[in-house]
């Protein structure tokens, strides 16, 4: 690693453009080009992903089994899962990281750039060792991707030592990741940029980063135990050999709950720019955005086990974890409120960006209150494992991250291209996108309520009008995200010209480089007043 | 399946007129305890407390989103920051949550009650079934998923139960206090049923408790909640809740059923019969790996039309359904079926799908071969 | 740009958090062990007991005790007995049954878990097979004796304590060696 540290000075390439060909791609250092790498990377994950759900809707469309096994099924959950929340959502904010941060605080690139550049190509070796289990004898990952011992370890396919390494390999990924932009943000901001002075995106980053890295190392040392389970003779989720089961969900949600916060957190930050540019209005209370951050942050190590209410924890410990858990709305209800004082008495324009973030703080707010729903202890009995789970999960990762991460690209795609994106088409993109995204998951509240238990791949027929439904929805959304494809394209291609600040709300100091971001930008810091 | 096209209800419309229609049915059901009944009532709370929060927070955005507007001449106001608005909105939350917090806490209170039961049932998960034993009454049974392959291949239509019907039930009383001792004998499952509001998971290794008091008799159905293989989606619960006098009767009717399967053990069976009793055995118990016409699914689950056990000596057959096979899902079944079963369903291995070897399996070879390992 | 002395020095930070972190992955093992041995939970007991209680008679409690064969193990393993009622305080015994009806020898752990959770700590086992691995050869049968004290100090509002044995076929990871059934692994503290 320090071989890496030695020698990244970043000021050698100075006075070259980008190289020529594919090994611009392939040895590239520059911030921007990793940023887009990590971008496009995430979106052709997006759709494999993607692709997975269209199979699930697609067997869930009516009852009886249709188009897949069962045990095809539990892989392409467990494939979504996992390729969702590791190649697509992550990513991306990585990929945001790497083209808005040094943009955003003044700095000619990021601090390790020989890394940065290893830490993508990290991420196709492992998902390209993820996808490879499918095709292997006995399938691929089936364990769901909170792949649960012993079923992920004595009950486990051949194909689950891939499966180890290719988590191994994504979370040196991602620490290498949130290193960089530790070390960015703490290192390489202009004069003048002190820390309450910087863009939430990028408070919410260094947040990020930090959670990232107190719990990707907990996420390895799971999988470095199931490894030890399997081939080497240990229990540690083996009952039989002294150890237990239910220790596994522990380690894992310790990482787990934080996790579902490196997802959303970003997205926060994201908004939080958006939001008062398109309103024409200073954030209404930037310093308590950042504490509640940082709360919110600090909340997600304490209250991993409501995600285990069921598995009979005794009655303190569950008491404990669902106070914790109910705290953690405090914070989230700070943000949604200053969000919306943001609007209040502003002067709202409905460009694209501001669609995605309205609708983000919206749906974002009803994944909210279905999550304060299953914080109650008791009535998460009923809840636990339904589709009603399944609902509030995608109804915070949805608008929340994905919707965060569109309504960031249509934002930034101006000064990524240098043209401004087709205004009615990227509208178009948002209402498919909200109508479809509603009509899949709403419904699953229903069927959840009604009894119908996740990851199943046949259900009764009381359920199979809402599924019908969902499916329909379903496929909507994923068709339109293939427009979305073809909007950035054409975007990329041509357009009416951006100027260096396309939102006349917007502030910041990306904001005062040319559109397109030239190759090399800030070589010498900027003033901050 | 009756259509009813409602589908842009609204989150208010449909606690209203969504109850009305089965298909469409959209709530938690009040289910059939008091636990249940002090859930359902906790959880429509706090779907209201959330309801008038959502009125307030989303109004105050369409309000700006609809008059705050550039295009109808709005001028941006300055605002920012407020100390006295920040508090405000932290602590009003705290106490909502408070509120909220102190029913749950006394029903999870009441849940956690430990006091004395009048049934106590042990209940083993397995993949992919579940196993009942009435402790100190001498009963115990596996529960399988009776719907047959054809409605679940669409080549038979789908019954009103369809996935939530086994071939036996638990069979419960009314009125007593009724504690379950979940367990399982190879991955985690979890036994749920919505009208009891109980839900535990069955960890292998160790003990889980919960309890019930059911008012009404009836039918009570619900499905394992946790991922546990493939055919998770295929274990579902049945609970029939009896009278006291009809579960008596009942327990009573399941003790000489006992006795019964003990005659027929001893009984002279033809190849006729074993293979008939073989092939409901084979559907309820082996089916789910072995496939219908055999064929397995290879890798993980061997075919057994035209397999080397299957057509091999019998007492190599019987061997291998009885013990297992160590380090696969090939289960020891010597513990799981009678030795009528077990001789019935090699029987039916060795004869269906053109295996027709011809010979037969009889129950008392079973019971020589458990007496001669030594029990 | 910000001198690369401190770059280096706050990644080094960094890193040495993660390694931390990933330690504490690993140290999370022995601290729930602890927590479930102080607060039962799951139900998991503390190893051999060596203290002695006095009997307390205006208290009764029964002791339900329960037998689950892992998918697996092909044993017959059972207690004699449903239920015990007992005296807090008191010393009590309840034998299990362990039968190898195979043709080949055999080993075994039998896992114990206490419900309620919550009164795993005042279940105290003075001996039991549980400590040790069981190795049967073929066609052997074996009784075994289990001995335990409910504590004084349990929690007046338990009325009932379930024990229950799940028992794993570990042949492949412990060999049985003839001589030394039962004896050669001192398993501790379950």
């Amino acid at each position: 690693m320090s071989a890496v540290i030695d020698d990244h000075g970043p000021a050698q390439d100075h006075a070259h453009g980008p190289a020529k060909g594919l090994m611009r791609w392939v040895l590239t250092t520059n911030h921007k080009d990793i940023g887009t790498l990590y971008l496009w990377f995430s979106f052709c994950m997006f759709l494999l992903g993607g692709s997975f759900a269209m199979v699930i809707r697609a067997e869930l469309f009516q009852p009886g089994l249709q188009i897949v096994a069962p045990a095809f099924f539990n892989q392409m959950t467990t494939m979504h899962g996992l390729i969702m929340v590791f190649g697509a959502v992550m990513p991306a904010f990585v990929g945001l990281a790497n083209w808005m941060i040094p943009l955003m605080i003044g700095a000619p690139d990021m601090a390790l750039p020989r890394m940065n550049n290893f830490s993508f190509w990290l991420l196709p070796a492992a998902f390209a060792l993820l996808i490879s289990t499918l095709f292997m004898a006995g399938g691929g990952p089936n364990f769901g991707w909170t792949f649960y011992a012993p079923l992920s370890t004595t009950y486990a396919p051949e194909s689950v030592t891939y499966f180890i390494f290719a988590i191994h390999l994504m979370g040196i990924s991602s620490i290498m990741g949130a290193i960089n932009v530790i070390a960015t943000i703490l290192n390489l901001r202009a004069p003048g940029m002190t820390l309450m002075k910087m863009p939430l995106f990028v408070w919410t980053w260094l947040i990020t980063a930090f959670l990232l890295i107190a719990v990707m190392p907990v996420l390895a040392g799971v999988v470095t135990m199931m490894l030890m389970d399997i081939h080497f003779g240990t229990s540690f989720f083996s009952a039989a050999g002294g150890g237990d089961p239910v220790l596994f969900q522990h380690v894992f949600w310790f990482f787990g709950h934080p996790e579902v916060y490196i997802m959303i957190l970003p997205a926060f930050g994201a908004i939080s720019a958006i939001i008062p540019t398109f309103s024409r209005k200073p954030l209404f209370g930037y310093t308590s955005m950042v504490y509640a951050t940082a709360s919110i942050a600090f909340l997600s190590f304490i209250v991993w086990a409501h995600h285990m209410f069921v598995v009979g924890i005794p009655l303190v410990g569950e008491l404990f974890f669902m106070y914790a858990t109910l705290l953690i709305a405090v914070p989230t209800g700070v943000k949604v409120f200053n969000w919306v004082s943001t609007m209040w008495q502003g002067s709202l324009t409905f460009e694209t960006p501001m669609l995605f973030a309205v609708a983000f703080v919206i749906l974002f707010t009803i994944g909210g209150f279905s999550g304060l729903m299953l914080a109650i202890a008791p009535a998460d009995f009923q809840y636990h494992d339904t589709y009603f789970v399944v609902a509030h999960f995608h109804y915070v990762l949805v608008p929340g991250a994905i919707f965060g991460i569109f309504a960031s690209t249509y934002y930034w795609l101006p000064k990524w291209t240098g043209h401004m994106y087709d205004e009615t088409l990227g509208k178009l993109h948002f209402w498919l996108s909200f109508v479809g995204m509603n009509l899949t998951f709403f419904p699953m509240h229903f069927v959840g309520l009604a009894g119908m238990p996740r990851r199943v791949p046949d259900y009764n027929l009381q359920f199979a009008d809402f599924n019908m439904v969902s499916s329909i929805g379903g496929f909507m959304f994923g068709t339109t995200q293939l427009l979305f494809l073809f909007i950035v394209i054409k975007c990329i291609r041509g357009g009416p010209k951006a100027p260096a600040k396309p939102w006349d709300g917007a502030e910041g100091l990306e904001w005062s480089v040319p559109s397109p971001a030239p190759y090399h930008t800030f070589t010498t810091p900027p003033e901050i007043k | 399946m009756k259509r009813h096209p409602n589908l842009w209800m609204g989150l208010l419309l449909w606690s209203v007129f969504g109850q009305a229609q089965a298909a469409w049915t959209v709530n938690m059901t009040p289910g059939a305890t008091e636990v249940s009944n002090a859930v359902f009532d906790l959880h429509m709370t706090i779907f209201w407390i959330c309801v008038v929060i959502g009125i307030i927070v989303f109004g105050a955005m369409f309000w700006s989103m609809i008059v705050h507007r550039r295009s109808t001449g709005q001028q941006a106001a300055k605002f920012h920051e407020s100390t006295t608005v920040e508090i405000l909105w932290t602590v009003v939350p705290l106490v909502i949550l408070i509120l909220m917090a102190i029913p749950a806490t006394r029903t999870l209170i009441n849940i956690y009650d430990s006091s004395e039961s009048d049934v106590d049932i042990q209940i083993t998960g397995y993949q992919w079934k579940w196993h009942y034993k009435y402790l100190g009454q001498d009963v115990e049974f596996f529960s399988n998923l009776a719907t047959p392959a054809e409605q679940i291949h669409n080549q038979a239509p789908k019954g009103e139960h369809y996935l939530l019907e086994v071939d036996e039930p638990l069979v419960l009383p009314i009125g007593a206090k009724v504690r379950f001792l979940v367990t399982s004998a190879d991955v985690i499952h979890s036994w749920w049923v919505p009208a009891f509001a109980v839900k535990r998971d069955a960890i292998p290794g160790f003990i889980n408790e919960a309890w019930t008091r059911i008012e009404k008799p009836g039918i009570y159905r619900g499905q394992c909640a946790e991922l546990c293989g493939k055919d998770h989606g295929f274990m579902p619960i049945v609970v029939d809740v009896k009278t006291r006098a009809d579960y008596d009767a009942w327990l009573a009717d399941r003790k000489a059923q006992a006795a019964q399967l003990k005659e027929l053990t001893s009984k002279d069976w033809t190849l006729d019969e074993l293979v008939a009793r073989g092939d409901k055995v084979y559907h309820t118990t082996c089916v789910a790996c072995h496939q219908a016409e055999g064929q397995g699914l290879p890798p993980m689950f061997p075919a057994l039309k035209g397999s080397p056990i299957a057509t091999g000596p019998a007492a190599d057959h019987l061997h291998r359904v009885f013990f297992g096979k160590p380090g696969t899902a090939m289960a020891a079944f010597g513990k799981q079926l009678s030795e009528v079963d077990i001789a019935a369903v090699v029987t039916y291995e060795r004869n269906a799908w053109g295996n027709n070897k011809g010979d037969m399996v009889t129950p008392k070879d079973v019971l020589e071969l458990k007496q001669a390992q030594g029990k | 740009m910000a001198n690369s002395t401190a770059v280096k020095r706050l990644v080094l930070r960094l890193l040495l958090m993660v390694v931390v972190m990933f330690a504490f992955g690993f140290a999370l093992v022995p601290i729930y062990d602890v927590m479930c041995k102080a607060f039962g939970i799951n139900g998991k007991t503390a190893g051999q007991y060596e203290g002695e209680q006095v009997v307390d008679p205006t208290r009764q409690v029964r002791v339900q005790f329960l037998s689950t064969n892992a998918i697996d193990m092909v044993w017959e393993f059972y207690p004699k007995g449903d239920q015990l009622v007992v005296n807090p305080g008191a010393v009590n015994e309840m034998v299990f049954v362990v039968s190898n009806p195979t043709d080949h020898p055999m080993t075994a752990q039998a896992v114990p878990s206490i419900s309620p959770a919550e009164a795993a700590q005042y279940f105290h086992k003075t001996e039991c097979f549980c400590f040790t691995q069981q190795v049967l050869q073929p066609g052997q049968s074996l009784e075994m004796p289990m001995r335990f004290i409910v504590d004084r100090d349990m929690p007046k509002d338990v009325k009932h304590l379930t024990l229950a044995y799940t028992l794993f076929d570990i042949t492949a990871r412990h060999p049985p060696v003839a001589a030394n059934a039962g004896k050669d692994e001192t398993r501790l503290a379950r």
